[in-house]
């Protein structure tokens, strides 16, 4: 986990222009750090390429839509490493 | 602005399309008045159009895929009224709901301009829509064959 959340806060600070030291794994990826549905895209393409996973953003998007699931679960960067993390392993 | 497409490689991801360029259009009278150029975002739109077609192949058309950002677009060379171009569209990646293509534009082998473009892939709009496109892409593949 500590390796993933520095190497997702760097692609989101790459990506985003968000400075790495506002980045912290209580931080919403939207509501706290701005970040909007297409930056998102270009930061999950880069967490896909990095950690050679497919981050199921479809999925999960239609699990907020439906009301099954917050977007803390998915978009909050503790929760959103631990589920990286859950997909190396599942791949490994 | 594709006029055909001939080839679609589901296995290795690509697509093969190919333009030529009018003689005349509105859009030269403005770009340049008298040295007429082809615009580089017209450049870019033929990539998108290939791009998203090979996106689409691989969905079974089942969505449609919207051009979301351009990255790293380049044009090496200026394009003229009448000039065949050559399009290729590849994936760089699938992602869950968005595809990231590498796309190159070639003129007698000769590669003129490149792109990275990303797409969401979303619902069709409508069933019209998702027909129409259907029907020009059938076209677009027929005119390969006629050479």
């Amino acid at each position: 986990m500590p390796d993933t959340f520095a190497k997702v806060a760097e692609i989101i600070a790459d990506t985003s222009e968000i400075p790495v030291e506002d980045i912290t794994p209580e931080s919403h990826t939207i509501d706290d750090l701005g970040i909007d549905s297409l930056d998102f895209l270009d930061i999950v393409f880069a967490v896909d390429k990095e950690f050679g996973i497919k981050i199921p953003l479809e999925k999960w998007t239609q699990n907020v839509n439906d009301g099954n699931a917050t977007t803390e679960e998915y978009f909050v960067m503790k929760n959103l490493c631990a589920k990286i993390d859950e997909l190396i392993e599942a791949k490994a | 602005m594709i006029d055909a497409i001939s080839e679609v490689n589901l296995d290795e991801k690509f697509l093969k399309a190919h333009s030529t360029v009018p003689d005349e259009s509105p859009v030269f009278e403005g770009h340049f008045p008298g040295n007429p150029l082809v615009p580089g975002v017209l450049m870019i739109e033929t990539m998108a159009q290939a791009s998203g077609i090979m996106i689409m192949h691989t969905i079974d058309f089942a969505k449609i895929p919207l051009l979301a950002g351009v990255k790293n677009a380049k044009f090496r060379d200026f394009v003229g009224p009448g000039t065949k171009l050559d399009i290729t569209a590849e994936f760089e990646h699938e992602g869950s709901g968005f595809a990231v293509m590498n796309a190159q534009l070639h003129v007698e082998g000769k590669r003129i301009a490149n792109a990275q473009l990303t797409y969401t892939i979303m619902p069709f709009p409508s069933e019209k829509l998702q027909n129409m496109i259907k029907d020009q892409v059938a076209d677009m593949k027929k005119a390969a064959l006629a050479g």
